[in-house]
């Protein structure tokens, strides 16, 4: 079922939306998947499209963003289409297991007999009936944090990916889900994903986010992750979409007893982004690596909103966000760091910084820290600057161009979060995209930055 | 090759260099002295490009061609050299993309095809040796976290890499131990040529000890107001400035 629907009002319509369509989105889903849609909705329904006059959302309106006319898909048929043709992609020196999601649905992926006994990838909706204990156990038991997209997505989504390592086992494998954004029409797109790492397994994820038509895209994407006791995981969001997309992507971690859990969201090229990422660390000792790199040009906006909550003590979280802003592009970074009264021994250190190259460009960063324990280690440190001009024309005296010298700069401001990247293949490409992403050789939205696959040229506005 | 006339800059409306002459021809070294705050560095800087200051008045040419119509990474491509007083740190960029990237744009200003990845490191290694500085150094990023003398290892090692026409050392002696310096001299007078110039700004005999000056001036307030051979060198040492400031106000 695809169906057209036009947007003016956000609630009127979104809520006729809902109820028209609701046998849809209950159609195969898991149960607890629609057990949770009509209370999901309420407080959607309740709370709305946030516009910038919501306290978290104050950089960001994304109201007149989700007004428009869209297609969305009630079913994998009408999501995949005549889409079923096979992707390829991959990163060049890796090798990943690849998962291809289409417009929010699972479509394919390789042969899982090459991954390790017991681990579990594939569509959400049909893991969930093979592996219930699990998906009942953890799905939905983190989104519920009262954010009105968040409950938006529990609302409507019905596909995504599902990820599960069983105790012990140690994916070498990165695993790569693809999101494919493809169609005829403007679409609005939701997708959710579940994320399950067990007791002292590891596991290295990559979301890679492709846009393969010209059309306006609309993404409501949500990924629920449970680092289980001694568990390491890394998770790139690796963000590449043309100009015309709007995304809010919101990843929930909840890490325990001595896990390792590194995020990094690369936001190489889109319209406008909106990620919320919520770490809980949810018992002692944990460690959490929270990174983002956000490079906007032109119009582009990108919204990191983080919130690191240190519910136990001796745990630690390390937050590292830069950007790069070019011509009138904005962002904005809100690090809200909650220290619970227990969270003794608690290090939380946060950074962020911009370069700004152009009067033009602006950058909101907001640190909030509210700490109600007294034996922790916490700071932040926000900056705003513009290229150095003495080691600018230390460059250019060595017969460097004033371009070349810029480049060089840029990338060594952005190099401190490309260097955080764990995975060797994955840091030597995301370096030499980076690269030309300054270049401007990404006239951008053409392609798929990690492996050039082609898409269908956007306007690049 | 280089000719300086009557040459006035000045920052924030304040004139720093108040009308220079100098002539410097191939194969010649001149030495540089004068208190502090006198204008060397600014002298130094307005050459290499820097647009921090305005020339006002004057004209400088190097090799019949307009200098300070250049952008800065032209005039090094034509062959100026800086070797910074205070080198600056910059995180981020490797050594060896950094100079990479140097040596191949002058060979492009030059028409030459730009070095493989395996003939640069060949030329590095050699000019490593040259100026005998730690491998570990050209590892890391452009002078951070050296030390004051590494720094000033590292402008020479720049230089014996790029090979310029005409090398301008700014107090690169200060902050280097003896065989530092050494070092240092050798890698100047390696590049040593009947078509290559250089000047020397310093406050000590002990480099000119090395790298012997066919000139001396004395800059003192924006001017040079005293030129001769290389015994005046000797004399500042031994006198130091005042005979020359009080000769001067008079
Ligand atoms: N950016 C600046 N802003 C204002 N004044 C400046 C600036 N740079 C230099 N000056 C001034 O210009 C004058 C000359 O400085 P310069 O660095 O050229 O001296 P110098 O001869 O190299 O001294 P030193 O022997 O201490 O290195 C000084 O009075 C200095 O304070
Ligand atoms: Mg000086």
């Amino acid at each position: 079922m695809n169906k057209t629907c036009r947007i003016v009002n956000l609630q009127d319509e979104y809520s006729q939306i809902y109820k028209d369509n609701l046998p849809f989105l209950k159609a195969g889903a898991p149960n607890k998947m629609n057990a949770l849609r009509d209370d999901a909705f309420e407080l959607f329904n309740v709370k709305g499209i946030p516009s910038n006059k919501v306290e978290e959302y104050k950089y960001t309106n994304l109201q007149p963003f989700f007004k428009g006319t869209f297609d969305i898909a009630f079913s994998s048929e009408s999501a995949i289409q005549n889409n079923d043709h096979s992707f390829t992609c991959g990163v060049p020196n890796l090798d990943t297991h690849n998962v291809f999601l289409i417009n929010g649905w699972f479509s394919s992926q390789d042969a899982t007999d090459k991954l390790p006994e017991g681990v579990v990838v594939g569509s959400i909706r049909e893991k969930a009936a093979d592996y219930p204990e699990v998906f009942e156990k953890y799905y939905g038991e983190q989104s519920n944090d009262g954010d009105a997209m968040a409950a938006m997505n529990t609302a409507f989504a019905q596909d995504g990916a599902f990820i599960y390592v069983p105790k012990g086992v140690v994916v070498d494998k990165p695993i790569q889900l693809v999101n494919i954004m493809i169609g005829e029409q403007d679409r609005l797109v939701f997708q959710r994903n579940l994320i399950v790492i067990e007791e002292n397994a590891q596991a290295k994820i990559m979301l890679c986010d492709h846009t393969m038509s010209a059309q306006k895209f609309v993404i409501n994407s949500l990924s629920e992750v449970f680092a289980a006791t001694n568990s390491v995981l890394d998770l790139y969001n690796i963000q590449n979409q043309h100009n015309l997309t709007t995304q809010v992507a919101s990843v929930y971690v909840n890490q325990k007893k001595h896990s390792n859990v590194l995020t990094n969201n690369l936001t190489l090229h889109s319209g406008i982004t909106r990620n919320n990422i919520r770490v809980t660390l949810d018992d002692e000792y944990c460690e959490s690596h929270v990174y983002g790199l956000y490079l906007n040009d032109k119009n582009q906006h990108v919204d990191n909103y983080s919130f690191i909550d240190h519910a136990q003590p001796h745990c630690e979280s390390f937050e590292l966000f830069k950007g790069v802003m070019d011509d009138s592009s904005s962002a904005a970074f809100t690090g809200r760091v909650m220290v619970r009264p227990d969270a003794q021994k608690t290090n939380a250190y946060q950074s962020n910084n911009n370069l700004l190259l152009t009067d033009n460009a602006k950058i909101n960063s907001k640190p909030q820290l509210e700490i109600y324990a007294d034996d922790v280690k916490c700071s932040h440190g926000a900056t705003v600057g513009q290229l150095d001009e003495e080691a600018m024309f230390y460059l250019r005296s060595r017969g460097i161009d004033e371009n070349e010298s810029r480049i060089l700069l840029m990338y060594a401001f952005a190099y401190e979060v490309i260097e955080k990247i764990r995975v060797e293949a994955l840091k030597e490409n995301i370096r030499s995209l980076v690269e030309k992403r300054f270049r401007g050789e990404y006239d951008k939205c053409d392609s798929c930055v990690i492996c050039g696959q082609q898409g269908v040229s956007a306007s690049c506005l | 090759m280089l000719v300086i006339k009557d040459l006035h800059a000045k920052i924030d409306d304040k004139e720093i260099l108040r009308g220079i002459n100098l002539e410097v021809k191939p194969g010649e070294v001149h030495a540089i002295m004068g208190p502090n705050g006198s204008g060397k560095s600014t002298l130094s800087s307005v050459l290499a490009g820097n647009d921090k200051f305005e020339v006002n008045e004057g004209s400088v040419t190097f090799n019949d061609k307009d200098l300070l119509d250049l952008a800065p990474e032209d005039r090094a491509r034509e062959g100026v050299f800086l070797s910074f007083q205070y080198p600056v740190e910059i995180p981020g960029v490797s050594m060896v993309n950094f100079m990479r990237t140097a040596v191949n744009e002058h060979r492009k200003y030059r028409n030459e095809t730009p070095y493989s990845a395996s003939e640069f490191l060949k030329l590095m290694r050699e000019k490593k040796s040259l100026v005998e500085i730690d491998s570990n150094l050209t590892n890391r990023s452009v002078n951070e976290g050296f030390s004051g003398g590494e720094k000033k290892k590292n402008e020479i090692f720049q230089m014996a890499m790029l090979e310029p026409k005409l090398a301008i050392l700014d107090e690169t002696d200060s902050g280097l131990d003896i065989d530092a310096l050494r070092v240092v001299a050798n890698g100047v007078n390696k590049l040593k040529s009947p078509d290559r110039a250089t000047i020397v700004i310093t406050h000590y005999q002990r480099l000119l000890d090395h790298i012997v000056p066919d000139f001396v001036h004395v800059l003192y307030k924006g001017r040079i107001v005293k030129s001769a051979g290389k015994e005046l060198a000797h004399e500042l040492e031994e006198k130091g400035y005042d005979w020359i400031k009080k000769e001067f106000e008079d």
